[in-house]
């Protein structure tokens, strides 16, 4: 018998029945919730007399558009929401656990669901929102999905899906120092294009996946949707389970240690095959940074624009054939499912220390949870940040999506830690240069595009 | 929410020839706030609709006479990105019951389907074609038949008398359960809801830590 895939060992273990034309009702174990998509599907069950069916298996959060101000005043103010007051109200009558604001387990759902050890290897994970593919990381089924599938999910705790195609990308070698995990999948981006991973679930692996830490593999992981991919996963290995040990939801004892057994058998077997399988070396990724309006417009920092004749251009008011160094930033955001974590503050802080945040750059540094955020001033972060200029927020999607009121007025430049590059997605107007916390923080503080590579000699000089 | 069946519908085709069109260019997220689940056709393409003045931007196909119409014709890889089935409810409420691309996300597709908005894909040579048929004969009906899996162009003479080729008929895959869904008028959720002793009898095979 052919060997299985990690995915393939996961989707048969939540396979409930497989209909006539090959597509599974399967089975979710994990079912997460947010404000922005899921007041419609409540009251789609009301209109059809139906109750949450499996509130246990539920979780919910506030992060979308809560305020991630400092400014008490400012937080209130958005807390009274119709969005945040219906979510409310939806869970206390569904019964179901809700991390609201200022609950010192609430943040962005694809940053507390690992963090509290919601997320487990070999599990189905749902939410209304695209990246919550950054749960595979901890080797898990995971993928978005709209409000009727909520509603679906609430009703039936099941969706009907098409078993996804099989990708796996290999990642040897090591990536060189300067260079983060959003380098790595914004260069895969370059390479692959936007559209290479529509129909499939990616497997990412190799010698440089298998170093990364957690919160590297989620950043991964979190931007497998970007390549058109729902779903992108990692193997549980001894990472995997040291990250999870301990954590607030996670399973003790006994349960522990069957559950790590069952884990280790996850590993996509030796002999099975994938529809589609690419290689990278990671000793060869350099900083990347975006020049146009989607996540594949993305090149060496210090390489020059691709001779292309796009719409992209015009909106960013770039040309073919330029090179980006030295262009003016007006704004710098460090957060997002994408780089939120405690990971990307440490490198965040680590380059400012020791300098001021450029005149004339608004700087929005969000953690990406409480717990994020709570750990980040106990390890002195904080303090590095209010040092160098820097503010740290309250937790939230803040400016990745610019529902709060951090938003990127028409025309000014933001290089930005979060996914998505969009005409408008930061603001109307908004120009998004998509790039990693280290790349960030040479343009936070020197107010223009700056190879952080040059950036750390000079510092040592 | 249930929708009504899908068998035909013949209409003008509105084309939009713009690749990689994501759900944030569909419907900006700054206008998802509400916690209805109408209204969202004003939205629809905001941002390309209207300066930011809010005025009608007279050079957006919609604001076009010859923007009216059910079937859009977008370019590939459309309502990529973001999750949110606003994007379909927007598209379906302005008066869209049909997609046409080369190509689609995966989610996009998903939420489409489940609303009764049809998207049909097409090989990006015909997808070219249509686009050319469109700018040159915009006034031609063309017939969506979902049975027979076929974009139908009218016969129209004004096209018979002119020296262009007659656009050809374009057949169509589409999932057959999603199909049986849309001919019916089936909703999942009600589907879903009589397998639930069997869903729960699954349950039973679920180890302790998953509970």
């Amino acid at each position: 018998m052919k060997g299985k895939t990690l995915i393939d060992k996961i989707w048969d273990r939540h396979e409930v029945r497989k209909l006539d034309d090959g597509s599974s009702v399967l089975y979710i174990d994990r079912h997460y919730i947010h404000e922005v998509t899921s007041p419609q599907a409540f009251e789609g069950l009301d209109r059809r007399g139906l109750a949450v069916w499996r509130p246990d298996r539920m979780v919910a959060t506030m992060d979308h558009n809560v305020s991630t101000s400092i400014d008490p005043e400012i937080r209130r103010s958005t807390q009274s929401n119709s969005q945040m007051l219906r979510l409310a109200e939806n869970c206390s009558r569904s019964g179901i656990r809700l991390f609201g604001t200022g609950d010192p387990r609430n943040g962005i759902v694809h940053v507390i669901g690992p963090e509290l050890g919601l997320t487990l290897p070999g599990m189905t994970v749902v939410c209304g929102d695209s990246h919550t593919a950054t749960h595979g990381a901890l080797g898990a089924v995971a993928f978005g999905i709209g409000t009727s599938e909520v509603e679906m999910v609430m009703a039936t705790q099941c969706l009907i899906q098409r078993r996804p195609l099989t990708f796996r990308i290999r990642v040897d070698a090591a990536l060189n120092s300067g260079v983060t995990p959003k380098d790595l999948i914004l260069y895969i981006l370059s390479k692959l294009g936007t559209r290479a991973g529509t129909g499939y679930f990616i497997e990412f692996s190799g010698e440089a996946i298998r170093n990364m830490s957690m919160e590297g593999r989620m950043t991964i992981c979190n931007m497998a949707i970007e390549m058109g991919a729902r779903s992108g996963l990692i193997t549980p290995d001894e990472i995997t389970y040291s990250y999870l040990q301990n954590r607030d939801f996670a399973p003790t004892k006994e349960a522990w240690e069957n559950a790590l057994e069952f884990w280790k058998s996850l590993a996509s077997d030796p002999d099975a095959q994938f529809d589609r399988e690419a290689s990278f070396d990671a000793s060869l990724v350099p900083p990347m940074i975006t020049w146009g309006t989607n996540p594949g417009m993305a090149i060496p920092i210090d390489a020059t624009i691709p001779d292309v004749n796009d719409t992209a251009l015009r909106y960013m008011d770039f040309r073919a054939g330029e090179n980006l160094l030295g262009k003016k930033v007006d704004y710098v955001f460090v957060g997002s499912c994408t780089n939120g974590r405690i990971e990307d503050l440490r490198a965040f802080a680590e380059m400012v220390r020791g300098h001021q945040k450029a005149p004339g750059v608004t700087a929005w540094i969000v953690p990406g949870s409480a717990r994020v955020r709570k750990e980040a001033v106990e390890e002195g972060i904080g303090q590095i940040l209010s040092d160098a200029g820097f503010e740290l927020s309250e937790p939230g999607c803040s400016a990745c999506l610019a529902m709060n009121e951090d938003k990127v007025p028409p025309g000014s430049y933001c290089v930005s830690t979060s996914n998505r590059n969009f005409e408008g997605r930061q603001g109307h107007g908004a120009r998004t240069l998509l790039a990693g916390p280290l790349v960030a923080a040479a343009a936070a503080v020197t107010g223009k595009v700056t190879d952080p590579r040059c950036f750390q000699n000079v510092k040592i000089q | 929410m249930p929708f009504q069946p899908f068998h035909t519908l013949t209409s003008r085709i509105v084309p939009l020839r713009i690749d990689h069109i994501d759900t944030d260019r569909i419907i900006p997220a700054r206008f998802l706030t509400s916690v209805e689940s109408s209204g969202y056709e004003k939205f629809l393409f905001h941002d390309w609709r209207f300066h930011p003045d809010g005025s009608p931007n007279a050079s957006f196909i919609l604001n076009q006479p010859k923007g009216q119409g059910k079937i859009l014709l977008a370019g590939r890889n459309f309502g990529c990105g973001s999750s949110r089935e606003h994007a379909a409810w927007a598209l379906f409420q302005y008066g869209f019951r049909v997609v046409i691309s080369s190509g689609f996300a995966d989610i996009f597709r998903t939420n489409a389907l489940n609303i009764g908005l049809l998207p049909i894909e097409v090989e990006d040579q015909e997808l070219d074609s249509l686009f050319e048929t469109a700018a040159s004969a915009p006034q031609i009906q063309w017939t969506v038949d979902l049975l027979a899996q076929m974009l139908i162009p009218e016969k129209s003479d004004a096209l018979v008398n002119s020296q262009m080729a007659m656009p050809m008929e374009i057949r169509f895959d589409i999932n057959a359960f999603r199909k049986r869904c849309l001919l019916d008028g089936i909703d999942l959720i009600d589907y879903l809801v009589l397998l639930k002793p069997e869903i729960e009898q699954f349950e039973h095979k679920l180890a302790t830590w998953e509970e």
